[in-house]
């Protein structure tokens, strides 16, 4: 136990924590989302989120970012990556409505039928990704995209195209401007997220239909639409979080969803899965929990202290932090 | 219309009904001489079957392996319908305890060893089953997630369990050499007795896989036969009704919260024992072989197949476990091609490839049902025009 290691570098441990915290909780509202609409855990979203970093890097490259641009050209490249993130994560997680669950839900197929289907789907995302070359291959652009698809199964790195520049000192940590731009985006994001969900009209459908979607179905409500719309904006956000991501840790891998996938379902979990608040508080205690956790014992037990604070959690609050629940009314 | 949907469970039932009529020893003559051919198989070396480059044997015995957990995770998921996704947390623990028992920190034979490691993992599913089982439904999926992967993480970083590097010289059973039986060789395109290539009966060696294949196939017969005792006993009646309505078997007097977690320690009982084997084959564990990754496609395996079906689910395991072997040419393609295969069934056959009775007459009720109806609103229809 390494007290003295977490106090003197308790600070940055917390804004660092919290950084990785708003992302999980940026994923997370994908899975609580979908949970909360569909009673389904959308195991493929992972992948969502991973081809979102693979949008950023790819927009980079083909930008002609690298570390000597100037800062203006730098930060209209880092606007286009994120656009493209957010672009390319929403249109994968509509694909995967379209192929992997709307013939399931049609067929009203039991629900660990779709968990495997979802769980096909993430491999063959996966998988995709993960052979570029070869598939590139089939087109004959392995050369003239080989600055893209080379390299299919080991890291990528983005080039620093944002100077971590200090912006203030938090008890003697230096926070660095990408810390702020991480956890000030996602709350962001979140906050415009709940108030869509819950004012405008295409989210009180979301919510009528995760309430209960046979009666809302009946009071008009077009129920395909609320579930598309619901991955729609689980993608977008899968998309922003991968985008933040590139931006703190600027390497992606083709298999980079699947732990990330996991603690951010982890988070949704932690929080009260459905409840888009939940998620965040969930991400962030998750994100926080895990430094803390690693400064105490090791980094080689930061996956253990997630999972175990999760156990444990759902041992004296079965339903998560702040319950259940995108509907509200539902019990 | 109504003799279009009763006719059709008919045609299923033919070929079955001629099976359950048979007099009962001759039912009994062919179960055996079914069992015959599976163990004689990796000795016929069948062309086409036999996947070229790699040893018979030895993914037969992970065959028999994978339907074993197979087995045992469709206790839990078939018919007590608990959703666990870190079965492989189980199998971790009846082979790491086999591996330290035996070679790591006492030099026990393995006949001794794997007792215990069965009774380590029955007590941890107890264990974690105690607290977790009153939590419902995907919570508890995403618990026992975390699970197997706290196994296999601190498996990974406790030098006392071999950390990375893992555990090697882990004991063998213990068999004589009795005597050597020839293979059948195929290359020229009629089968030839090749004494060149011999298997020694139960000696278990580092080469030959197949006496390893036999012991797995004898335990997955012992279970096969436990399973049925237990499937139709109270017991498995319990876990029945306490996966249809969890609260309408409590109300009728199930005590659901002990059947679950007796499900669940059945299940920790076979995924141990698998997984003692397991070690005992390889010989050498480490934290690589019990990724999240295999509880996934153990699930895999009984959902495939059919869950709650027992031979679903070895036709589910033979499929998940032999297909990427046989298939290794495709090798950088091959977990592609299994998840579009995975999707392309939960698509097509939703129910899984062998779907226990009760599902199937479950489904042509339903499409009896919604034939009626649909005659009744087109009935309806023409009185009202």
């Amino acid at each position: 136990m390494n007290f003295e290691f977490l106090f003197n570098n308790f600070p940055e441990l917390t804004i660092t924590g919290l950084a990785f915290g708003a992302i999980y909780a940026l994923i997370a509202l994908g899975y609580t989302m979908v949970y909360g609409v569909l009673q389904l855990i959308n195991f493929a979203h992972s992948e969502v989120f991973a081809y979102g970093t693979f949008a950023a890097l790819w927009t980079v490259l083909a930008l002609g970012g690298d570390a000597g641009v100037s800062s203006g050209r730098g930060i209209a490249i880092l606007v286009a990556a994120l656009v493209a993130a957010m672009l390319v994560s929403a249109a994968i997680a509509l694909l995967l409505e379209r192929v992997a669950y709307r013939p399931l839900l049609k067929r009203n197929a039991p629900r660990l039928i779709a968990l495997i289907s979802a769980i096909g789907a993430s491999f063959v995302l996966a998988e995709l990704l993960g052979l570029r070359d070869r598939v590139a291959g089939w087109f004959g652009l392995e050369e003239s995209l080989s600055e893209y698809v080379s390299g299919a199964r080991i890291n990528r790195s983005m080039p620093t195209l944002l100077e971590r520049k200090k912006l203030f000192s938090f008890f003697g940590y230096d926070v660095t401007v990408i810390d702020v731009i991480v956890i000030v985006a996602a709350i962001v994001m979140m906050f415009a997220l709940d108030q869509f969900v819950r004012r405008s009209r295409l989210g009180r459908g979301i919510r009528a239909t995760a309430q209960d979607a046979e009666t809302a179905a009946l009071m008009g409500v077009n129920s395909t639409r609320a579930v598309q719309v619901t991955f729609l904006l689980g993608g977008l956000m899968a998309g922003a979080a991968a985008f933040l991501y590139m931006l703190k840790i600027e390497t992606t891998r083709f298999d980079v969803g699947f732990l990330l996938g996991v603690k951010a379902f982890t988070a949704a979990v932690l929080g009260g899965i459905g409840n888009l608040r939940g998620a965040l508080l969930g991400g962030l205690v998750l994100g926080v929990a895990e430094n803390w956790g690693s400064a105490l014992l090791g980094s080689e037990w930061r996956d253990v202290v997630a999972f175990v604070l999760l156990v444990v959690i759902l041992l004296f609050r079965p339903t998560g932090i702040l319950g259940e629940s995108l509907g509200k009314a539902r019990t | 219309m109504s003799t279009a949907v009763s006719a059709r469970p008919k045609r299923g039932a033919g070929l079955k009904g001629r099976v359950v009529a048979m007099p009962k020893p001759l039912k009994i003559t062919l179960w055996v001489l079914l069992a015959l051919l599976a163990y004689a198989l990796p000795l016929l070396e069948p062309p086409i079957i036999s996947p070229p480059g790699t040893d018979f044997g030895g993914v037969l015995f992970t065959v028999t392996i994978y339907c074993l957990v197979a087995l045992g995770l469709n206790i839990v998921v078939g018919y007590a319908g608990l959703l666990d996704l870190g079965y492989v947390g189980f199998y971790a623990i009846g082979a790491y305890t086999a591996a330290i028992l035996t070679s790591f920190h006492a030099n026990w034979p393995l006949l001794l060893a794997l007792p215990v490691a069965v009774a380590a993992s029955t007590l941890s599913g107890v264990l974690l089953g105690a607290p977790t089982l009153r939590v419902r439904g995907d919570y508890l999926a995403i618990v026992t997630l975390g699970f197997g992967e706290i196994i296999r993480l601190v498996a990974t970083n406790t030098e006392w369990l071999g950390a990375a590097k893992g555990i090697s010289n882990i004991d063998r059973p213990p068999g004589p050499a009795l005597f050597e039986i020839p293979h059948l060789n195929w290359d020229t395109g009629t089968p030839l007795l090749d004494f060149n290539d011999t298997t020694t009966v139960l000696q278990f060696g580092v080469l030959d896989q197949i006496p390893y294949y036999w012991l797995g196939l004898t335990v997955v017969i012992l279970m096969l036969f436990a399973d049925r005792l237990v499937k139709d006993s109270r017991v498995g009646r319990a876990w029945e009704a306490t996966r249809e309505d969890e609260d309408a078997a409590e109300l009728m007097g199930v005590p659901t919260f002990r059947f679950k977690l007796l499900a669940f320690a059945t299940g920790a009982f076979i995924g141990g024992l698998a997984g003692a084997l397991y070690a005992s084959r390889q010989s050498f564990i480490n934290p690589l072989s019990f990724l999240l990754l295999y509880s996934i496609l153990f699930l895999a395996a009984v959902v495939v197949g059919g869950q709650g079906n027992r031979w679903g689910v070895l036709v589910g395991a033979f499929l998940v476990a032999y297909l990427p072997e046989r298939f290794r040419d495709f090798a950088d393609f091959r977990v592609l091609a299994f998840g579009a295969a995975l999707m392309a069934l939960a698509i097509f056959r939703p129910e899984g490839l062998l779907p226990p009775r009760r599902t199937v007459r479950a489904k042509q009720m339903e499409q009896e049902i919604d034939a009626l109806e649909e005659g009744a609103e087109t009935d309806g229809e023409t009185s009202r025009a």
